[in-house]
């Protein structure tokens, strides 16, 4: 019952915030029923509801341990799990497939790995093989969309020389091509230096305005988590508290996990 | 295979080229090592250099459990053990309740241990020795056959799935957010990795057919700045010490894998002394 209410006051601020939105329309809803990950007789996630619309940032915090990266793994259907997720078209109240776009928190990329961001680009989104040769359609096409994030410079660049901002850009540009229903990042800004962050910053902002998605964050960072985040769900097993920043960071819980008072947060 | 032999004849101005072994050899390593310099492209980008070697001393296992099961044909027995090894060994390592790499020590030397006891028994182990260091030039036109087969099976899993096993490689939640069967791409590799390594052993041998797999892509590694310089050296490094290592061997007397294995790793201390200059 509590989950319903929340959700309605959820939609009705979704309504508001639509009028000055001009891609994301608002109308996409995603779901989350109960979902439960059990790992043997331990549970991880314990009946998990969330709700949510396109041209929002929920932001996921909680400590280490809390479950928070196997929640998104459970969403990106990785791991066996127990409960349901629905997504709705508003206009036409249908059902539809939920295309999930993930921003990993690190990739397995070693040293000296002769292969550009061309190369491992063009694996997600064509089937030519890229060993064998590289399509001048595809360059231009992945081109186009690291631009979008500020990254064509990258293209021709081996992908293991990357810094941590640079190759978080083309994951980003990896994850929207082609554009999800729900994007999902895990600690984005892990291993990102002070410009980075912002350049990130201005990338997740960019999202939000003009593209039809709705973006899940797991974040430690309080900064971005008070500048962005439309909703915030502090996760221990299941949702302590919900809703916004400033909501959130006064409940008990919120300073039990985290200490200090109002503003004892740190980044 | 007379044509080819003819052509051979005319075109190598080599004394060696009478002899139909040296001819055969010729061919199947022309075959062979292509492939592993394809195949080790991605052994090592997805860090299975340890997986291919345990997978490769499972050879024995699979002769002993093939003796004990009544399979007269070694070739068959062996492809079959290392392909349910090398699931078993992807299936324990999804389940992450241990590191991969003392997963693979644990299922192999057991593995191994088991292989040796079944083939000591009665004390003619001795019989199996040859297949430690392997022996190409007793290769018969009709296997050479069978690797021509491995070949073109080999090029077409690549061509259709290369793109795929990278992504999984790179991260396996974002290849199944792309809707990538990331399980099936291990599987499918790890298998084709087994057939591949069951296949040629008898003629590369046990113990350096790994340094077959991984020195040529190694060596490629170290100048090649995307994936196409990336396996045309590879293939170009491996094709090379492969030739050259079996003309070499014949005027040497030497054993024909080891000789092989020291041009490939020659090449790689060239190219990793080259590496710094190009990469800059």
């Amino acid at each position: 019952m509590l989950h319903n209410k929340k959700s309605g006051q959820q939609s009705r601020r979704q309504a508001t915030d639509g009028h000055n939105n001009d891609s994301a329309c608002g109308l996409h809803c995603i779901k989350v029923n109960d979902l439960t990950v059990h790992a043997g007789d331990q549970t991880i996630i314990d009946k998990v509801n969330l709700h949510i619309h396109c041209g929002r940032v929920t932001a996921i915090i909680g400590r280490n341990g809390a479950g928070k990266t196997t929640l998104i793994r459970a969403i990106l259907g990785e791991i066996k799990h127990s409960g349901h997720i629905e997504f709705m078209d508003l206009k036409d109240k249908t059902m539809k497939n939920l295309k999930v776009g993930y921003v990993p928190q690190y990739v397995n990329i070693e040293k000296n790995t002769p292969m550009s961001v061309y190369d491992m680009f063009a694996g997600y989104v064509s089937n030519a093989p890229v060993f064998f040769k590289k399509s001048k359609k595809i360059y231009d096409m992945i081109k186009k969309q690291l631009s979008i994030f500020d990254a064509e410079d990258l293209i021709d660049k081996r992908a293991c020389d990357l810094s941590g901002g640079e190759l978080q850009r083309v994951l980003l540009a990896i994850a929207i091509t082609p554009v999800p229903n729900l994007l999902l990042l895990d600690e984005p800004v892990s291993g990102i230096d002070r410009n980075g962050m912002e350049l990130f910053y201005k990338n997740i902002q960019k999202l939000k305005e003009s593209y039809d998605l709705a973006m899940i964050v797991i974040s430690h960072d309080f900064e971005f988590v008070s500048r962005y985040a439309d909703h915030v769900i502090l996760l221990d097993k299941t949702i302590l508290k919900e809703g916004s920043f400033d909501e959130v960071r006064q409940c008990d819980d919120f300073k039990k996990v985290f200490g200090g008072g109002i503003d004892g947060y740190s980044i | 295979m007379d044509t080819l032999y003819e052509i051979m004849e005319k075109l190598l101005p080599f004394s060696w080229v009478e002899y139909n072994f040296m001819k055969n050899a010729l061919i199947a390593i022309v075959i062979i090592t292509p492939l592993f310099g394809i195949l080790g492209t991605m052994i090592i980008n997805n860090r299975m250099a340890f997986f291919s070697d345990s997978l490769g001393h499972s050879a024995l296992t699979g002769i002993a459990v093939g003796s004990i099961l009544g399979i007269s044909d070694t070739n068959i027995s062996m492809v079959l053990y290392a392909i349910v090894f090398a699931l078993l060994l992807n299936y324990i390592k999804r389940r992450k309740t241990l590191s991969t790499d003392t997963v693979i020590s644990v299922f192999s030397s057991f593995s191994m241990a088991i292989g040796l006891v079944i083939l000591s028994r009665g004390g003619n182990f001795s019989r199996y020795s040859s297949l430690l260091v392997g022996d190409i030039l007793s290769i018969t036109v009709g296997e050479i056959g069978l690797l021509s087969i491995i070949f073109v099976i080999t090029l077409t899993y690549w061509f259709l799935c290369f793109n795929r096993l990278n992504s999984v490689g790179i991260n396996i939640s974002l290849a199944r957010s792309k809707n990538i069967a990331s399980s099936l791409m291990e599987d499918s590799f790890s298998a084709l990795i087994a057939i591949i390594v069951m296949l040629s052993i008898k003629w590369i041998g046990i113990l350096i057919i790994n340094a077959l797999l991984i020195l040529p892509a190694a060596a490629s590694r170290n100048i090649a700045t995307n994936m196409r310089e990336y396996h045309l050296f590879s293939i170009m490094i491996a094709i090379f010490s492969g030739v050259n290592g079996l003309i070499l061997s014949y005027y040497m007397g030497t054993a024909t894998g080891p000789t092989v294995v020291i041009i490939a790793a020659v090449i790689f201390f060239i190219t990793l002394f080259i590496s710094p200059t190009r990469n800059r």
